[in-house]
């Protein structure tokens, strides 16, 4: 069984990100860049699923500058066997992303695909509903476990009132979350294999896919900081601002 | 607390511009070798050293190594982590390709071992000790003991040990007494070993030691020095593990720094000898030790330039959160992080700058030892190896010495607080304080330098230096050549001393040994400008790039700046201690102290 992995290009979670002084973005360039966390658990249970012995290949794509090759690269060293690189200098929004895999799901017939539950750039959380709903295929996101069966897939679902259990049918597309597993530490003859193994760069365009933005970004700014705290005498004076003042009550 | 964040940018930035990868790249060997490889490589392992190796370093300095029952028990999460380290293959980093390493050059591996001690020197030891042991069976041992530990020692799975130093022969290993008698395919070994580094340990199912010493009827002093191969317990005909051998760990040292690092008294032979195996041929053992000690003086450097980076990331983390007073000059206002105070300014930049030179110069070396095994030219091969002998005492000794400073500074900068234990700042200090000891230490680094290196070959290596370090200087841009001034006077300074030592060196070599510390850190502190130099030559063609990094590049000028301005100065005063200070480091009578 062939899945498929995305793996976005995103500012290392360690690094403190900074909006651009003309307030059209956050600064990138020069500045670390990592695999999306959530995408690396994607690929890690693709990984352990093909350990497993249930999966046979692993097609990882990235969208994005050619840097993203780097990002392609770590997942192959984790054990995806090849990628896919869809070369882009523009700026592509989540429903372009869906677009484009979309594409590529059908020129590469995964039986699976595994998202990143979101990347934690701009925290959408759109491109795997988005990419199931052009597909026509079912949807198990937010997934902290998952078991195939054949042709469906025993999910557990993170949710805010506890887990939700799921069986979704294959071919489908699923999107993971913190708790799905822990990635591995890339090893080094890995790094080393993994150059060798095949990337290949085609072009948005190459796939007949248009993706211009459709929402226009109007500003970036930092959010404001934090005010200091004031002390209150007693519970009544806390419950009267927390009514009047924060309103959350 | 700080954590530790490996520099990656600076070292990728040594690694291109000044050590030059491109070049290492070319040679048989290391084709595999590219910039994209190496960042790949650079930033696994730092995830690796950040995640798992950092988080132990407390854990390590408060436990320390345990002995009991002659067992050494590892600190907590210690064997856990060598595991994973070796389950990861970064043991097999630069080992040979035909026994399962992955034959990294050092330009590779040394950036990566920064890491290591950066984040663990304790732990890091263990590692760099099989690697060294992997080094000297690789080039003396017979192709059967390849067979039987090279596998191992490259997964891992089995650690190594140097057995050098006994009591009554630590500097002076002509003075070794352990024996060696002769058995069948064997020898039985027994002695007393001190000083040895992870001789014992839980994290592995076997240690194979190497011991230094003499058989019954060899010559006295060095060249009666025989290199034995004694595991820890033998190896039977399948590969298995069999018998322990009659060697044992009767004390550990209670040490300064590196508490995680057992430091072992090794006695072998208590119960009619420990099982031996010669390497290569007898009495030639400290020869064979001596083919190493490039690569192991170059290890213990690059752990100076590590503690060294690490003191300065914890300083500068307190710098940049402890508020204490108003900037200069301000009567109201907010207090001020200390960072903002001139001073403390200047114990960073001090740190920085240094540390930037001395990777610099530690970088250039590893890549000069890389051309010295690897150049298929015989010229360029010994051209190369020339270079490295020169460079290797100057790289250990100048890099550890500042490294103490450095981390000394470190604990400064944290004020009263430094002083005490729970804010980190003094471990570093303390595990830095072994680094101008052990693997030779400043002075006899000194003593080879001007000894072996500079007065016997009367200076023809330290003189092409010097001229490469004019070509530098003269290379500079008019806008940038004004700032560098300083090292023009530094190289004279340099190219006088160095004429003297040669002058000097045969009518009077006591003279010469007396100020030899002097010289080699004059040589030390002019070849960081010499780095310096090169770093700003390489900012100005990069800053004119497309998509330049200018906060890093700028960062870059100014520090190299500040180097000149404040470290090198210091090269005239050395100078003058190496002409003129010879005398009076002799002049008293032995009565007179």
């Amino acid at each position: 069984m062939k899945v498929l992995v995305t793996a976005k290009r995103v500012i290392d979670p360690y690094v403190k990100v900074r909006v651009k002084s003309d307030g059209t973005g956050v600064e990138t360039a020069n500045i670390k860049m990592t695999i999306n966390p959530f995408c690396e658990i994607a690929v890690e249970q693709a990984v352990r699923m093909k350990e497993a012995g249930i999966v046979t290949e692993i097609v990882v794509v990235s969208i994005g500058p050619l840097q993203c090759q780097e990002t392609i690269r770590t997942a192959m060293a984790m054990g995806a066997d090849r990628g896919i690189l869809v070369e882009t200098a523009e700026e592509v929004q989540p429903l372009a992303v869906a677009k484009v895999l979309k594409a590529i799901v059908e020129k590469e017939q995964p039986r699976l695909v595994i998202m990143g539950k979101q990347a934690i750039d701009d925290d959408s959380n759109q491109c795997g509903q988005m990419l199931a709903a052009l597909l026509g295929w079912p949807q198990a996101t937010h997934i902290s476990n998952v078991t195939l069966n054949g042709d469906s897939a025993e999910i557990t679902r993170e949710i805010d009132g506890g887990l939700e259990k799921l069986t979704v049918k294959v071919p489908a597309v699923v999107t993971a979350d913190l708790r799905l597993n822990e990635p591995r530490y890339v090893t080094l003859p890995n790094i080393m294999k993994a150059k060798k193994k095949p990337l290949e760069n085609i072009k948005p365009d190459a796939l007949g896919v248009d993706i211009k933005p459709r929402l226009k970004t109007l500003k970036v700014a930092e959010p404001a900081s934090r005010s200091a705290g004031v002390k209150v005498a007693d519970v009544a004076e806390l419950v009267a601002k927390l009514k009047n003042e924060a309103r959350v009550i | 607390m700080s954590s530790y964040v490996a520099p990656l940018k600076d070292m990728l930035f040594v690694i291109n511009e000044l050590a030059g990868l491109d070049a290492v790249a070319k040679l048989p060997g290391c084709e595999e070798v590219n910039a994209e490889l190496t960042e790949a490589v650079l930033t696994e392992a730092a995830k690796f050293a950040q995640e798992v190796l950092e988080p132990l370093n407390r854990v390590g300095d408060k436990e320390g190594a345990k002995l009991a029952d002659y067992k050494v028990t590892s600190p907590s999460g210690f064997k856990a982590a060598y595991k994973q380290y070796c389950e990861a293959g970064w043991n097999a980093l630069g080992g040979l390709a035909e026994f399962g390493g992955q034959g990294l050059p050092h330009i590779v591996a040394n950036p990566v071992q920064e890491m290591w001690n950066s984040s663990n020197m304790s732990f890091s030891l263990c590692p760099m000790l099989t690697s060294g042991v992997m080094e000297a069976l690789g080039q003396h041992g017979s192709a059967e003991q390849l067979q039987r530990y090279m596998p191992q020692l490259n997964s891992g799975e089995w650690s190594g040990t140097m057995n050098l130093t006994e009591p009554q022969a630590g500097s002076d290993l002509a003075a070794i007494r352990a024996r060696a008698i002769p058995e069948g395919d064997h020898y039985k070994i027994s002695g007393t070993k001190i000083f040895i580094t992870w001789g014992e340990h839980d994290m592995t199912d076997n240690i194979v030691h190497l011991v230094l010493a003499r058989l019954p009827d060899a010559p006295e002093g060095v060249k009666g020095i025989s290199l034995f191969v004694v595991p820890k317990f033998l190896i039977n005909a399948d590969g298995s593990l069999g018998a322990r051998n009659d060697l044992k760990c009767i004390s550990i040292e209670h040490k300064l720094g590196i508490h995680a690092s057992p430091t072992c008294v090794m006695q072998y032979g208590d119960a009619g000898g420990a099982v031996g195996y010669l390497v290569g041929e007898a009495n030639r053992g400290l020869e064979y030790m001596f083919t190493m000690m490039n690569h192991a003086r170059l290890a213990v450097g690059l752990e100076g330039v590590a503690i060294a980076e690490r003191a300065y990331q914890h300083a500068l983390e307190y710098a940049k959160t402890r508020v204490q007073g108003r900037e200069v000059g301000q009567r109201g206002g907010d207090r001020v992080t200390i960072i903002h105070h001139p001073d403390v300014r200047r114990m960073l930049m001090h740190m920085k700058s240094q540390i930037e030179a001395m990777r610099a110069l530690a970088y250039m070396s590893a890549a000069i030892l890389d051309k010295a095994k690897h150049h298929t030219d015989v010229a360029e091969k010994r051209r190369n190896q020339a270079l490295i002998d020169l460079l290797i005492p100057v790289v250990k000794a100048w890099c550890t010495e500042q490294c103490v400073e450095i981390a000394s500074t470190g604990v400064q900068i944290h004020g009263g607080m430094g002083f005490v234990e729970e804010t980190g700042a003094a471990q570093y200090l303390r595990d830095a304080r072994i680094t101008t000891i052990y693997e030779g230490t400043t002075g006899i680094q000194a003593n080879d330098l001007v000894g072996r290196k500079v007065g016997y070959e009367k200076g023809a290596t330290a003189l092409a230096v010097i001229a490469e370090m004019r070509k530098t200087v003269a290379a500079l841009g008019s806008d940038i050549a004004g700032s560098f001034k300083p090292l023009s006077a530094a190289v004279d300074a340099l190219e006088a001393a160095t004429h003297w030592i040669v002058e000097t060196f045969p009518r009077n070599p006591n003279a010469v040994f007396a100020v030899a510390v002097p010289y080699l850190k004059l040589f030390g502190t002019v070849g960081g400008g010499w780095m310096m130099a090169r770093a700003a030559k390489a900012v100005q063609k990069k800053r004119a790039q497309p998509g330049a990094d200018t906060a890093f590049l700028d960062a870059k000028l100014a520090t190299a700046r500040f180097y000149c301005e404040h470290v090198l100065p210091q090269a005239a005063a050395y100078q003058q201690t190496v002409m003129s200070g010879a005398d009076s480091v002799m002049a008293l009578a032995e009565s007179q102290f």
